[in-house]
């Protein structure tokens, strides 16, 4: 869906037209009363649920969790998922053709924020026909879009969904994206962010920012499962190949597959909405504040093996909520899974969303 | 029914009450004072089956250890807040009742009263300590890890100058319960607030 009406971004530029392009699952019903919107974090995009052709190696990101049955149930919601602006998988982003110039965006590309992001899927919305959402889902950056919609547009949402998420990042988290930025930047092949002009791709740097994200959406322990100190190739033996961890050769390949697939600008773009996203920013910096602009009613998850978004920070948001005389439900998943947790299937984790799904109206 | 605390409270409560439940279980009692009494509850406990239980009926919980000081919830946030049979599993039991005191603008308190005749008397009798057909457990393996008597817990409540408003034992149709409640009240459910 192409939008011709200007989007005053929050960084004060402009985008004069922007793409957006969504996936929804399920029927509306007649009385509109059933729309539920889905979130998604850092590297998802519009692409849920579901296989798009019998070719497909993997479904949507989120397929465990949406499907007929599934906790977000499509024989009784109608699920809009939509890919942010900035992204680099079909809406406007770093890698699309600028209208002003012909050229790529590039470098030029604005910053956007949460906030923008949530204006863009409210306009969705109101082309779609929808006036209210049922629920606003999101995991880790995608649970930040939900909080800020909840405070952002109280009488929009009945219902707040968030998993793995933070009212802002911790220090420790921007330096991790910190991080990932200048092993990007680090990349001659980056080229200051234009470098589908040069014709190239800084794949190194991107590869590295990824193995970086990745480390910390694991869990010790399950990295310790899954690969010990296991060799995957060579030994210690003076004559032998060089020897490489199985851990090494994971982390390698995760780096470049995501490198073939995403873009470093939309990459650095990402890692900064998420730096900037303040919640408390809605309340003069009290988050209790924040929060009591909410009419919603929340269900908050945490992972108990999740240090990246750990559950302590899904407990301050809680306390808001409570403090400020909220309803929310509260769960941390037992889980090895980091924070990887919210995309992954976990029985107590499925049946708790199933259950409390049930009090959203379809 | 062997806990016959349930109807106390649901007697008790008020109707339209912002009402803590501390260790809700499955939220049984919870969704019973929800719709018979209409209140807006909050239910809290640790054990995810429970979790999804009380999900499931509809409630609100939250998955905290009241152990844990509760410094989450505000000074008088609640107008009741309740802990019905897990008094005993708890670790510091004194410390969670001053702080629900403090919590809510009144407390109600249930829990099996282990000065029963017929705990008494199995212990007198056997000389092992009593299962009963409510408290199964043995006691190397039980969670049921502080039992007290309806005379500890209104012993322990003036230690803590909490007072207690109003007492009510099962059984207490029985004039034996309500003569001597140390030795005939199976259950003892009290609402008490701070002095």
């Amino acid at each position: 869906m192409c939008f011709d009406e200007p989007l005053f971004l929050r960084s004060g530029e402009v985008l004069e037209e922007y793409t957006l392009v969504y996936e929804t699952y399920g029927q509306l019903n007649a009385e509109g009363s059933n729309a539920v919107l889905v979130c998604h974090a850092l590297s998802g995009n519009h692409h849920a649920a579901g296989y798009h052709s019998e070719a497909d190696a993997k479904p949507g990101w989120w397929d465990t969790m949406i499907g007929p049955g599934k906790p977000i149930d499509t024989n009784r919601f109608y699920v809009v998922s939509p890919n942010n602006i900035g992204g680099c998988d079909g809406s406007t982003g770093p890698s699309s053709i600028s209208q002003s110039t012909g050229k790529p965006w590039g470098s030029l590309f604005p910053q956007v924020t949460v906030e923008d992001w949530v204006e863009t899927q409210k306009r969705l919305a109101e082309y779609l026909g929808i006036s209210h959402w049922a629920a606003v889902i999101g995991g880790s950056l995608g649970g930040m879009q939900a909080l800020e919609w909840s405070v952002r547009y109280p009488s929009w949402l009945s219902h707040c969904v968030v998993f793995a998420a933070a009212p802002g990042l911790t220090a420790q988290n921007i330096a991790f994206n910190e991080i990932a930025r200048q092993a990007i930047f680090s990349d001659p092949q980056w080229m200051q962010g234009d470098y589908a002009l040069a014709e190239t791709v800084p794949e190194k740097g991107m590869a590295l920012a990824r193995m970086v994200g990745h480390l910390t959406y694991m869990s010790a322990d399950k990295m310790s499962d899954r690969f010990g100190r296991e060799l995957r190739q060579g030994s210690f033996e003076p004559d032998d190949e060089e020897p490489i961890f199985q851990v090494e050769s994971y982390l390698r390949y995760q780096g470049s597959q995501f490198a073939g697939r995403f873009d470093a600008n939309t990459y650095v773009i990402m890692t900064r909405a998420l730096d900037r996203f303040d919640l408390a920013s809605h309340g003069q910096g009290n988050l209790t504040e924040a929060l009591g602009k909410a009419t919603a009613e929340f269900l908050i998850v945490s992972f108990s093996s999740d240090w990246r978004f750990a559950p302590n920070r899904s407990r301050e948001i809680v306390d808001a909520l409570l403090a400020s005389g909220k309803k929310v439900t509260y769960a941390d998943i037992e889980s090895d899974a980091g924070h990887d947790g919210f995309l992954l299937e976990d029985d107590d984790y499925m049946a708790l969303v199933s259950a409390w799904m049930k009090r959203v109206a379809s | 029914m062997l806990r016959g605390d349930i109807d106390t409270i649901l007697d008790w409560v008020k109707q339209g009450s912002r009402v803590l439940d501390l260790g809700c279980g499955d939220g049984e009692l919870l969704a019973a004072l929800t719709k018979q009494k209409g209140v807006s509850g909050l239910g809290l406990d640790i054990d995810a089956s429970n979790l999804i239980a009380a999900i499931d009926k509809g409630l609100c919980v939250v998955q905290q250890n009241m152990e844990d000081g509760l410094s989450n919830f505000n000074a008088k946030s609640f107008d009741v807040v309740i802990i019905a049979f897990s008094l005993q599993v708890l670790t510091r039991p004194h410390n969670v009742l001053e702080r629900v005191v403090d919590i809510g603008n009144e407390a109600i308190v249930s829990f099996p009263n282990f000065g029963h005749w017929r705990s008494r008397l199995s212990l007198l009798l056997s000389g092992r300590m009593p299962k009963t057909k409510a408290l199964p457990y043995s006691w190397f393996d039980t969670p049921n890890i502080h039992f007290c008597t309806v005379a500890d817990f209104e012993q322990l409540c003036d230690q803590l100058e909490i007072k207690i408003i109003e007492r009510k034992t099962s059984d207490s149709g029985h004039i034996l319960a309500k003569l001597w409640p140390n030795l005939f009240a199976k259950t003892a459910s009290y609402r008490i607030k701070r002095t």
